[in-house]
């Protein structure tokens, strides 16, 4: 592990290109999903393209194969997104300066990417972390779901691979560093987290998860204090 | 067909419109340090409530034991410093064999 430990980029990648991996695989699930379900198959991969947001889309498909209409399907799949803009303001100053850089890195606002990046130690290792796992990222969940959509449900439940785990396990490598060091963030995210897990039998799909903010009550003056 | 192309637009622009507000904002609104401090800390609660939800919950109920089980044992691999790629592979193989075993 030395030479990664010298070569901060390769060890992006090599961390970056697990989670690329994993979200093939989904991407894939995804677009079988869809075509399985009746859509045609423009449908899973321009959602893909032009909304990009996993969790959403698998809402809005859900919703959409349910009977549940497009307004619902809509509706469920924005209220999930609306924790990007929180995200889109964490990161704002790590996309870069340029108007294209800003144009296009919103649109790579994930929570991989923004948790990539915060995770780095400084600004030059964040931005390149946002680009390199963002750009991976939009690239291999594109083709996944476009694969997915033309071959079909080929590889069957992705729980088999305990895919699911997998993405959480994600979550928690790269937030513990900030969870760890730093007490004020630690208290916020674990009543956030409290606030999210207890509201999500009774709240709809995404609002327990934006309610958590309300854990940053246990912020109170940060490092500053 | 057109009232899903029209719900998959209404996605993609409110989606968009979301993530353009950290960069729109940027460079117009000095932000107050506190205010920059309290958005990064957001981001991780978020990110955290997302990774407590996903790990527990499926479709507002538990997810059954595998899944957690498997992000449990990530969780101690990262606590314990492995590296990403073992944190990762520990929880998604935990949780595939279990299933194996039976354990939903």
């Amino acid at each position: 592990m030395r030479t990664a430990e010298r070569t901060p980029h390769l060890e992006l990648i090599r961390d970056a290109s697990l989670v690329w991996l994993a979200s093939g695989v989904v991407g894939v699930s995804f677009g079988a999903i869809a075509v399985a379900g009746g859509l045609p198959v423009w449908v899973p991969v321009v959602m893909s393209l032009v909304v990009y947001a996993g969790s959403a889309q698998f809402s809005a498909v859900g919703v959409l194969l349910a009977g549940g209409g497009p307004l619902a399907a809509a509706t469920t799949g924005l209220l999930l997104n609306t924790r990007t803009a929180a995200y889109s303001l964490a990161v704002a100053e790590t996309l870069g300066r340029g108007r294209w850089a800003r144009l296009l890195g919103a649109h790579l606002v994930t929570d991989e990417t923004v948790a990539f990046a915060l995770a780095q130690p400084d600004p030059v290792r964040r931005r390149t972390a946002f680009w390199v796992s963002g750009l991976g990222l939009y690239a291999v969940w594109n083709t996944g779901v476009l694969i997915g959509a033309l071959a079909g449900d080929a590889i069957g439940d992705t729980a088999r691979y305990g895919l699911d785990a997998a993405f959480p396990a994600v979550l928690v490598a790269l937030v513990l560093p900030a969870l760890r060091q730093d007490a004020p963030v630690r208290r916020s995210a674990l009543l956030g987290a409290c606030l999210a897990l207890a509201l999500t039998p009774v709240a709809p799909a995404g609002v327990p998860v934006l309610l958590a903010l309300a854990g940053l009550l246990a912020f109170g003056k940060g490092r500053t204090a | 067909m057109s009232a899903t192309v029209a719900m998959i637009l209404a996605l993609a622009v409110g989606t968009y419109a979301f993530r353009l507000v950290g960069p729109a904002l940027h460079g117009r609104v000095e932000l107050p340090a506190r205010v920059q401090e309290l958005l990064s800390a957001g981001a991780i609660v978020l990110l955290t409530a997302l990774l407590a939800t996903g790990a527990l919950t499926e479709g507002g109920g538990f997810a059954g034991w595998a899944r957690p089980t498997g992000v449990l044992v990530g969780a101690v691999l990262a606590w314990r410093r492995a590296p990403f790629v073992v944190v990762v592979l520990g929880a998604a193989g935990t949780a595939a064999v279990l299933r194996a075993a039976g354990v939903a």
